[in-house]
């Protein structure tokens, strides 16, 4: 029997019914295919069913991670569909369904902050049509004009008579009426539900421990796999001991040409196993690379003649020569893991006709190309159910590596469910890391200390060339410049420079880079940023008002920076030993800025205050875009402070917390966040004010200490007064 | 064979004696809502009290612990979410992604059990456990809201 776990705030239930055979569901909304309605609770439209009991179930095509994305895009169909909040549940349709209705859901993609601006016209589009619908039915019941009709908190009254009926009563009768052609969208002015800090719909069960991620998932007789991987990047299998007599072993496999897996009745069996499994590797090309010999690489591209074009004005190397005064420096930034507090994992099962996949995912879609392309099966014949996540920041999106195994592993084992997880050190062995670059910066200042050139060349390494090498342009990488761009509206870099040249000698060692939340905004905005507070400090400036100065065309941009500079009071002296730093940058088509307050004593940092300030045009939850704001300093600071994967041997040398340290309470400063939506435009939350983080900090320090800390992380630096 | 002592109620195992407690309560009696995050002691994620105190029993081998012992699990905290810990947690929306929550409320829990007022101070001392989406504000919060609240139902 299949069924399909649905997401409901109560969440499905694994229990007793899994030793029957099956999992057993809150509630059951099956639709294998599109082709099964459901009995009892009919599908309004893609996005809406109503059940007879009033509840309204909303389907979530994007995946939950903790953004709170599931809350928000809810919000955003119950404010048009006019339904009480208190009714409303959510579930995941499958992307299999997705592809048997024509992608009626469109992109499940949760990534690049983007999983609510994206897709909010459509889901209130979802919204309003189920309305319509829903009145539609009630005023063909009543034999009146629709027009008639009002309709709130669930609840279709017919003005005239003062009759009234229900979503629940009429759900049958609306799924079978036509759609409407056309419908209004409410201006966000008047929403009720949107743009309210609503709390979230998902955190009951987080609090019990009865939230299912995928390392919880439980199949009958499954069995649960561990895997190696050759922990030399571009390395191979060449001899494994496949005979085994070790507790709970069934089977030891090779997974592609690259790892070696061990299947057994429990997952502690599994590791245990592994860890005393002699494998034999070919180490392959890389395996004198180290973090010396990329850091070289990086260099060189530095003063390479050649290098892609990012930002363009003037003749910047023409001012630079005749400038008054020049100011160059050399930052850098490391190789960083996603470290998401769920190591990857899945759990397939194949049989000769079906492959059925349960996992943590940001790609549904992508995770469903993964399971067809590794079971050798049609599309057709492939299922993905997904589960909640903990924790993506870009790991789970584009690489389904953790896909592919599980269901190499499952095809070796038909008809057998498999769940295999990482262990935490295969999970930093094998990321897909926050890309390395170097970028040296000069800039030519007149007698006045305007700054009138700026060259900024970044050398490293581009993501796309490795992941989405169709998206390059003549072998350019875009990606590269975000916040760094001329114009538009996703990545405009917020300052007027008459002669500017940004430009990305790419240099791309042999480490697999990835989409790290952030992605290549967050060591821009360290270079631009930190690179404004030395210039304004070489011209003898202010640093807010030196930048004032260029960004008078910028003025959203200047805008969060001024009330980040306002809220902490930069006019004003700190307190004794407190000392300010400033940043700003647009990214993900928001503008962000942050203000911090740190103190360094005897070497010791102390980060005590940050002031955040967003606009992201429209805010659908204030509550979760604060805690959005609030988690990137966690996120930034833990890179800015530790971040750092270094390379020897052809391979990543921290393997956990322990040496591969992270933000913890102690050092979490406090967060004010300053939400400034300006309307007009639908920008990400997510992840720009990551980029921020470390800059103010940094710039801060600079302030407390005269110390510039152009080589992250700081923990390879001493901050004690010399 | 061991025998245990979970959320009040003895359980037989068949284990091997190395096997860490985190995955006896995951693998042999389904109760996941404890996590795996780093097998090595350093994030939190596994905690449960043993005789009262926060433990991680990720490192924690089931022959260590003795059958009298008590082992209480995120489960075994309250049956319905109704602890003052879990409530604080819920007036106060805390969890992101919720991965390490468990383990946080354990954590939280077995702090507020030893010092019923803990300061900042405290707080950062018992608090080592790691989020990664940065629920930490929000999370100390909730700490100091729930000794609130046991203050007042305590009289």
């Amino acid at each position: 029997m299949l069924t399909v776990p649905t997401v409901t705030r109560r969440n499905f239930i694994v229990g007793s019914a899994a030793a029957l055979g099956g999992l057993s569901l809150g509630f059951s909304v099956p639709f294998p295919g599109g082709a099964q309605a459901d009995a009892i609770a009919p599908e309004i439209n893609a996005w809406v069913v109503v059940r007879p009991d009033e509840t309204v179930v909303i389907r979530i095509a994007r995946s939950e991670m903790g953004q709170g994305t599931l809350t928000g895009l809810a919000q955003l169909v119950a404010e048009e569909l006019e339904c009480d909040w208190s009714k409303v549940t959510t579930e995941y349709p499958t992307p299999g369904d997705n592809i048997a209705r024509n992608r009626v859901w469109g992109s499940f993609s949760t990534g690049g902050s983007r999983g609510i601006r994206e897709s909010q016209d459509y889901v209130r589009r979802g919204g309003a049509t189920a309305r319509e619908m829903l009145i539609a039915a009630a005023a063909d019941e009543w034999q009146v004009p629709a027009s008639e009709c009002m309709v709130a908190r669930g609840v279709i009254t017919h003005g005239p008579s003062g009759r009234s009926t229900t979503f629940g009563k009429v759900a049958t009768a609306a799924a079978g009426m036509t759609l409407p052609a056309e419908v209004t969208l409410k201006d966000p002015s008047t929403w009720t539900i949107a743009g309210k800090p609503l709390p979230r719909l998902d955190t009951a069960e987080k609090l019990t421990g009865k939230q299912i991620y995928g390392v919880d998932m439980v199949r009958p007789n499954m069995l649960n796999a561990a895997i190696r991987a050759c922990p030399v990047f571009g390395g191979r299998v060449t001899g494994f001991d496949a005979v085994s007599g070790m507790p709970g072993v069934r089977k030891v496999v090779q997974v592609d040409d690259t790892a070696v897996a061990v299947v057994a009745d429990t997952w502690w069996q599994a590791k245990t196993a592994l860890d005393n499994l002699p494998i034999e590797w070919d180490d392959g090309p890389n395996s004198g690379v180290t973090s010396e010999t990329i850091a070289a690489m990086l260099a060189e591209g530095l003063e390479a003649e050649e290098a892609f074009l990012g930002n363009e004005a003037g003749d910047a190397r023409a001012a630079l020569a005749g400038a008054a005064q020049t100011v160059t420096a050399v930052y850098s930034f490391p190789f960083q893991n996603h470290a998401t507090m769920e190591p990857m994992n899945a759990t397939a099962v194949y049989t000769d006709d079906r492959c059925e996949v349960w996992c943590p995912t940001q790609n549904g879609e992508a995770s469903l190309a993964a399971a067809a392309e590794a079971s050798g099966l049609p599309v057709e014949r492939c299922e993905i159910y997904k589960l909640h996540l903990g924790g993506g920041f870009g790991r789970r999106g584009n690489f389904q590596d953790y896909v592919r195994q599980v269901v190499s592993i499952a095809r070796q084992m038909p008809g057998t469910p498999i769940k295999l997880i990482w262990s935490r050190e295969e999970d930093m062995l094998h990321g897909a890391y926050h890309p390395i670059t170097q970028c040296k910066l000069t800039g030519g200042l007149d007698p006045d200390g305007n700054l009138t050139a700026l060259h900024m060349r970044i050398s490293g390494q581009s993501i796309l060339a490795a992941v989405r090498p169709q998206a390059m342009q003549g072998g350019r990488d875009p990606v590269v410049f975000q916040g760094l761009h001329a114009g538009g509206d996703e990545y405009a870099l917020g300052y007027s420079i008459d002669n500017l040249l940004i430009d990305h000698a790419m240099r791309n060692p042999p480490i697999p880079p990835g989409f790290w939340r952030g992605v290549n905004l967050n060591q821009n905005a360290i270079y631009m940023e930190c690179f404004m507070d030395e210039l304004a400090h070489a011209a003898g400036q202010d640093p807010l008002a030196f930048r004032r100065k260029l960004m008078a065309n910028h003025p959203k941009h200047l805008a969060v920076l001024e009330a980040v500079a306002e809220r902490i009071g930069w006019d004003s002296a700190p307190p004794e030993g407190v000392h300010r730093g400033l940043a700003q940058i647009m990214g993900f088509g928001s503008y962000v800025a942050a203000a911090a307050e740190v103190s360094v004593t005897d070497g010791q940092l102390r980060v005590h205050r940050i002031v955040a300030a967003t606009d992201p045009g429209h805010v659908v939850n204030p509550a979760q875009v604060e805690r959005q704001v609030e988690g990137s300093f966690v996120y930034g600071l833990s890179a800015c402070l530790y971040g750092e994967c270094t390379v020897n041997g052809g391979r990543m040398e921290q393997e956990n917390f322990d040496t591969y340290n992270v933000l913890r309470m102690a050092e979490m400063p406090a967060v004010e966040t300053i939400i400034m939506p300006s309307g007009g435009f639908w920008g990400g939350v997510g992840e720009p004010t990551i980029a921020v983080a470390a800059p103010a900090v940094l710039n801060a320090i600079f302030a407390a200490t005269g110390k510039r800390v152009r080589r992250l992380p700081l923990m390879n630096h001493d901050l004690r007064a010399v | 064979m061991a025998r245990l002592t979970i959320n009040g109620a003895p359980r037989d195992v068949e284990v091997d004696p190395d096997t860490p407690l985190l995955w006896v309560l995951r693998e042999q009696l389904g109760m996941t809502g404890t996590k795996y995050g780093c097998g090595i002691a350093q994030c939190g994620s596994c905690t449960v009290h043993l005789d009262g105190v926060a433990t991680r029993s990720c490192v924690l081998p089931v022959s260590a612990i003795g059958p009298e012992q008590q082992i209480v699990t995120i489960e075994g905290l309250s049956p319905d979410g109704s602890h003052p810990v879990q409530q604080a947690w819920l007036a106060l929306d805390v969890p992101q992604c919720g991965y390490c929550q468990s383990g946080m409320i354990m954590a939280a829990v077995g702090l507020l059990q030893q010092n019923g007022n803990p300061t900042d101070e405290d707080i950062n001392a018992e608090m080592t456990n790691i989020c990664r989406c940065g629920t930490y504000n929000r999370v100390r919060a909730a700490i100091k809201l729930a000794a609130g609240n046991s203050k007042t139902q305590a009289g």
